[in-house]
């Protein structure tokens, strides 16, 4: 999957160790099972966002603004699909800088169906296109689940705008620092070469290739934080330029005062399903191999979804003295969000502990907190992707450790799971956290000042009064 | 002739068109309505946002009968409709000029 750097050339020391490396090595192969699987998951996360979150997010609209929503999340998708291939894949996954690959790869050059990505075990590939079109899909969810920040004002001209602007300047450089590293195989080699290493020129020169190896990665996944499907660069990443737009934006008209219930929670609830149901792809699916480590991931993704629903219903039966349908499948979704960073590095008791937390979490986030600070996130962007992905994120950090029944993380120098140490992991964790929401809340403004220059944000009152369906698109959702 | 126009509640549909059925009467008029009286509104809460919902879904019948069959027809929906909570409804009584059977261009009584 990752570009290797090439060497420096005339460093006969490096040549030496390359030969004994190979040597060593056979070349790493590809099992069609994980290929099958992984072209499964690839297909699942797009379920996720077409149709699962387009209707999630549409029941939870106004029926005069359903289409835009749909419509919004459909371009999304569809324009993210092209720039990946374009140039998104090479910034996010080629060597480069610590912050943003290169274009070697730009326009998949040289990306056959031959060619192979790393997974996370030594001699276990699977085909390169696959990795491309798998991490394609996160790149068009994640862009997607901003939308419902600033649902029901936004002018479409300026979500198509701003949509592409902050796939590439946001989510690539976040999925680099974050995802980007040289792989297993690469380290390992370069590890056998050291050991192999007879006398002290060589094994200084093999030394200098572990270290070009090891430093051959992003920023954020040099930091040590760990995030096994996406909490810092989808869930807090999209949250918190959600909530930055709703704030530019402003408050919808009527925003407090009208009737804004949702439309249709059948819809939102179909969707949610959905999103619980392709989930598995994005979770289950970031272990890239069909293995025992896909099925913990897929195991969490359950628990934890179930526990972060009942929680959520409970606590607001007890507050609020009713279980919603709205609060369940609210509750699902913030369960799934938390356990993405978690899926693979957390037991599954962990899991139910992450999810029955979550619950409580979000909800006192999206009715408290947003009601006391005064934004109109529309669609709770911030509320459960954001919060939940900061606490899934930092509990990725105590849950990981085997002694709560996490797995462990893998050195792939020495082939074993490291010590666990909880401040070294929280430390590591609060520089992924603190990273991804700095560089997407300054970017984001900048990004939405930018099309508010160009294009102008906001729908007139009169638009968003009549419904941006009929007004932007010409259409409506339900003619009955 | 009178057309007598109820508002009831939507789940008291079916008892209402059975009484009356069973009084003769044999022609229902239907819609979907919103609105509000003495029960006021109620409060909806969709994550923490809490609406005041001022109309309520109702069900407006409309029976167009003979004069002499308005206190029968009356007093049949009331039966049916009541569940003395606040909300069942209410009934109004118009007075009725003339029907048309379209289909065969019967008048007045013989077109009810």
């Amino acid at each position: 999957m990752r570009f290797k750097r090439p060497y420096r050339a005339g460093l006969t020391a490096f040549a030496v160790a390359l030969l004994t490396a190979t040597a060593a090595c056979a070349e790493p192969t590809i099992n069609k099972g994980d290929n099958a699987w992984m072209l499964t998951s690839t297909v699942l996360v797009l379920l996720m966002t077409i149709p699962g979150l387009a209707l999630f997010y549409g029941g939870l609209v106004r029926s005069k603004n359903m289409l835009s929503v749909l419509m919004q999340v459909f371009y999304t998708v569809c324009i993210v699909t092209l720039l990946w291939v374009l140039y998104g894949y090479s910034l996010a996954f080629t060597g480069g800088s610590d912050f943003i690959g290169g274009f070697s790869k730009a326009f998949l050059m040289g990306v056959t169906p031959d060619s192979k990505a790393a997974t996370f075990s030594v001699d276990a590939n699977i085909s390169e296109l696959i990795y491309v079109c798998f991490q394609m899909t996160f790149a068009a969810i994640t862009p997607a689940l901003i939308v419902g920040a600033f649902a029901e004002r936004m002018k479409f001209s300026a979500i198509a705008l701003f949509i592409p602007l902050w796939a590439t300047l946001i989510y690539f450089p976040i999925a680099h620092m974050v995802w980007y590293w040289a792989g297993p195989d690469a380290i390992a080699d370069a590890a056998k070469a050291l050991a192999a290493a007879a006398d002290g020129a060589a094994k200084t020169a093999a030394q200098a290739k572990l270290d070009e190896v090891m430093a051959d990665a992003g920023w954020i996944f040099k930091k040590g934080a760990i995030d096994f499907a996406g909490g810092t660069v989808v869930h807090i990443n999209a949250g918190i330029a959600g909530l930055v737009g709703a704030i530019l934006i402003g408050k919808r008209v009527g925003y407090g005062k009208d009737l804004m219930a949702p439309h249709s929670l059948t819809m939102s609830m179909i969707g949610a399903s959905l999103l619980w149901v392709g989930w598995f792809g994005f979770n289950a699916g970031s272990n890239l191999e069909a293995s025992g480590g896909a099925a913990l991931a897929m195991t969490n993704s359950f628990v934890a979804t179930a526990a972060a629903a009942l929680s959520w219903m409970f606590a607001e039966w007890i507050v609020k003295g009713h279980p919603s349908v709205l609060g369940v499948i609210s509750g699902a979704v913030a369960g799934l969000v938390a356990v993405t960073p978690a899926a693979g590095y957390a037991g599954p008791m962990g899991a139910i502990v992450l999810g029955l937390i979550v619950g409580i979490l979000c909800l006192f986030f999206v009715t408290v907190v947003k009601n006391a600070i005064g934004y109109d996130d529309s669609l709770d962007v911030f509320g459960v992707h954001c919060v939940g992905g900061i606490f899934g994120a930092l509990a990725t950090g105590i849950l990981v450790n085997p002694a709560l029944g996490g797995t462990g993380i893998m050195n792939y120098v020495t082939g074993k799971i490291d010590d666990y140490d909880l401040a070294t992991q929280m430390v590591a964790q609060a520089w992924g956290v603190g990273t991804t929401l700095v560089w997407s809340t300054v970017g984001s403004a900048i990004l939405y000042k930018v099309v508010d220059v160009v294009v102008g944000l906001r729908a007139d009152v009169q638009t968003e009064r009549e419904g941006l369906d009929i007004t932007e698109h010409t259409e409506r959702a339900y003619n009955m | 002739m009178k057309i007598v126009m109820a508002i009831i509640k939507p789940f008291k549909l079916e008892e209402v068109r059975d009484a009356l059925t069973a009084i003769g009467v044999h022609g229902l008029t239907v819609t979907e309505v919103k609105g509000y009286g003495r029960q006021k509104g109620h409060t909806e809460i969709y994550r923490g946002a809490e609406y005041a919902v001022s109309f309520l879904p109702k069900i407006k019948i409309e029976v167009a009968v003979a004069s002499d069959q308005v206190d029968k027809t009356i007093d049949a929906i009331t039966a049916a409709a009541k569940t003395g909570q606040i909300g069942d409804g209410k009934i109004f009584v118009i007075n009725l000029d003339h029907a048309v059977r379209i289909r065969t261009g019967e008048a007045d009584a013989a077109a009810l």
